[in-house]
């Protein structure tokens, strides 16, 4: 007999489980693939949705918060494909290589694969994982395996497509790659992407994603992302939509020795989000960095959790992240430090920072070191607090409004972190967001 | 003719009575200095005229060019003219103290109904009065104060009094923790700015501050009123006898 009590299955995991089911013959991938499927999916059942009692979900009752399971999204017709035409607007106008997936699926006419410089490719996940991709055979699954994720399992057992991205050995990439993720079904649908990213020794390469969706629609989206030895790479995920999104997004990264590596997340949108990110330092010497900043209005609720493992010493790493509450929204930020016993030298922070604009918001935040090393330095901090109304005073004592006071400390409050993202272009693109959101706030 | 006129002033901060029924004219184009031991309520006088929250005028009026402020927010008050030189200038770390600068002044010119400064006729502006006042402009792109030293966050003060050209000037303890060279440059920033539209109330506890700034009339506050007006030889007087006589003087009458 199994000693372990197992609740009944929700609707929304078995109507999974079926999906599965139906959809497994139609979804792309070799006889490889199709095992990895199977494992993945069986996985899954066992597992279930995330839930209170899962000690990484604990602020996110994924199985309460979403009911029910809807059907995947099939493939985008005309009209969706014209709707994403703008998707991924978020960024600005950065100069970067669009490559655009529409309800889940790799969409030709709106990507750029022209001319793609020496040492880089770029293919569909569906293609490659359908001709046996040796890159996709080698990594998938396997960068930094989350085997305890129900959602990362759910992802492998129905991912569609996504992209996949090779930087050779020493390629400098002159412009970012944009990966923009539109759901435009006028019907609500579920939605499973996937991405691997491969940056090889020495390559330099800035990653940015944009996600969007349409009412009522469920993604989950993986990315595992491997950063070779003394590779520099920036990544950029920026997420947006309306207030009946379930967004769940997983990235694993493996960073190799001597790298640099500044990821950079923003929310500004959706009304179920989460943000999980494993990432581990197989190399010494490396220097990484984890930010983000989140603006919340409404219901939402958005959840940066991440589990940041110092499998080797010397490695410097730094998790900053803002978050501004308004109305009733909820925000949580869970963050793990793990220093394995080797891993000396390890110089570890990590800093969130709560801005409650609301009585009605709450901010819930749950740092956690796990050292067992004896010589690093570790440290984490939170704080959360409204506006401080001693500045507030002091702007309005020179004459300006108190919208506009609030308005300028809010910025300053998320400017800190965007200040972390190298790219002037999308550092200013995004505070024009924060400047856009403000003034909806205001009106 | 008086520019400020208070009257019968009285303000608790959380519950506690401060000021308790303080009088008060300047006329137009005076200096008027406001000497008091610690914990007479020169700080709160301050306070209560630039509008912070907390210190509730319970009677009494402040009355600018004869309409009453009291009821104004902090950013109405300015925009009428109001401008408090704070004893201790914050630190507001990521607003530039060029956008702090441009977007205070561009929002007063709003409110007077004039419109918004060009990029360069601002920038001309600002590297004038910040050169007179021997302010670096780069450290104006730093964040509002983070990082200045005490002196050079006196100095910021009068660049911004400079810049906003206030009508009603309150200096909250200006001198407070600037050495000599600094308070010389401080105080020749507050005598350009004297002019007979322009009025002054100077908050001080020493004399020093006011041989620099030599005031038309001083005024001896003690528990939260007026207890003796003269000319500029009562500081002296105050600064050889001490504020003892008064204390007494104040404690009599209430």
């Amino acid at each position: 007999m199994n000693a372990e009590l197992r609740s009944v299955k929700t609707s929304a995991e078995q109507a999974f489980t079926q999906a599965y089911q139906a959809a497994k013959g139609k979804l792309p991938g070799d006889r490889k693939v199709v095992a990895l499927r199977e494992a993945a999916a069986a996985r899954f059942d066992a597992l279930g949705l995330p839930h209170r009692r899962v000690e990484e979900w604990k602020y996110t009752d994924l199985r309460a918060l979403m009911r029910e399971a809807l059907p995947i999204a099939g493939p985008p017709d005309a009209a969706g494909l014209a709707r994403a035409k703008n998707a991924g607007r978020l960024a600005g106008d950065i100069d970067a290589r669009r490559i655009v997936f529409v309800d889940g699926r790799f969409a030709a006419e709106l990507s750029d694969l022209a001319d793609l410089s020496a040492g880089l490719s770029i293919r569909p996940m569906a293609q490659a994982l359908a001709g046996g991709d040796p890159l996709v055979a080698d990594r998938l699954g396997k960068v930094v395996p989350a085997d305890r994720e129900g959602v990362v399992a759910l992802n492998t057992a129905l991912m569609g497509d996504g992209a996949v991205i090779h930087v050779a050995k020493g390629a400098t990439l002159e412009r970012p790659i944009h990966l923009v993720f539109a759901a435009t079904g006028q019907t609500p649908a579920s939605v499973f992407t996937r991405s691997l990213v491969v940056i090889e020794q020495g390559a330099r390469a800035m990653l940015v994603e944009s996600h969007e969706a349409g009412a009522g629609h469920q993604v989950n989206t993986a990315l595992e992302l491997v950063v070779g030895e003394g590779a520099h790479v920036d990544h950029i995920k920026i997420t947006s939509g309306p207030d009946d999104l379930v967004h769940v997004s997983s990235m694993m990264a493996s960073i190799g020795a001597n790298a640099r590596f500044n990821d950079f997340a923003f929310n500004i949108g959706g009304g179920v989000v989460r943000n999980q990110t494993f990432v581990r330092f197989d190399g010494e010497g490396t220097l990484a960095g984890l930010r983000g900043a989140s603006l919340l209005n409404g219901k939402q609720h958005v959840d940066s959790s991440m589990l940041v493992d110092h499998k080797a010493g010397g490695c410097q790493s730094r998790e900053v992240f803002a978050t501004v509450l308004d109305d009733e929204s909820r925000g949580v930020f869970q963050g793990k430090i793990v220093v394995r016993q080797h891993a000396q030298k390890t110089d570890a922070r990590m800093m969130t920072r709560a801005l409650l604009l609301s009585d009605e918001a709450e901010a819930d935040n749950k740092p956690e070191l796990e050292i067992f090393a004896d010589d690093v330095q570790c440290g984490h901090g939170a704080t959360s607090g409204a506006l401080d109304e001693g500045l507030k005073f002091y702007l309005m004592a020179r004459g300006i409004p108190e919208t506009e006071a609030e308005a300028l400390l809010v910025q300053a409050f998320v400017g800190e972190a965007i200040e972390g993202i190298e790219h002037a272009g999308l550092r200013d693109a995004l505070m024009e967001q924060v400047v856009g959101w403000l003034r909806s706030r205001g009106s | 003719m008086p520019m400020l006129e208070v009257k019968n002033l009285h303000v608790t901060v959380d519950g506690k009575q401060i000021l308790n029924g303080l009088d008060l004219t300047v006329n137009k184009g005076e200096v008027h200095a406001i000497m008091g031991p610690n914990g007479s309520g020169k700080s709160t006088l301050a306070y209560v005229m630039a509008g912070k929250p907390g210190y509730e005028a319970t009677k009494g009026q402040i009355l600018l060019d004869g309409a009453d402020i009291l009821a104004m927010q902090p950013d109405e008050r300015a925009a009428k003219g109001v401008f408090l030189a704070f004893q201790y200038p914050l630190e507001i770390p990521g607003v530039a103290t060029m956008t702090f600068l441009r977007t205070a002044l561009n929002a007063q010119r709003k409110q007077r109904g004039q419109t918004e400064l060009s990029t360069p006729e601002f920038l001309k502006l600002v590297r004038e009065a910040a050169g007179k006042l021997e302010i670096d402009i780069e450290m104006l792109r730093r964040g509002v104060n983070v990082g200045f030293s005490g002196g050079e966050k006196k100095r910021n003060e009068i660049l911004q009094m400079a810049l906003l050209q206030p009508r009603l000037c309150v200096l909250d303890e200006t001198d407070s923790g600037l050495d000599i060279d600094a308070l010389k440059i401080v105080s020749d920033g507050v005598n350009r700015l004297r002019s007979p539209d322009r009025s002054m109330v100077v908050i001080t506890h020493y004399q020093r501050l006011l041989d620099h700034i030599v005031p038309d009339v001083v005024h001896v506050l003690s528990r939260g009123r007026i207890v003796k007006t003269g000319g500029k030889e009562l500081a002296h007087e105050l600064e050889a006898k001490g504020y003892a006589a008064y204390q007494d003087e104040a404690a009599l009458a209430s």
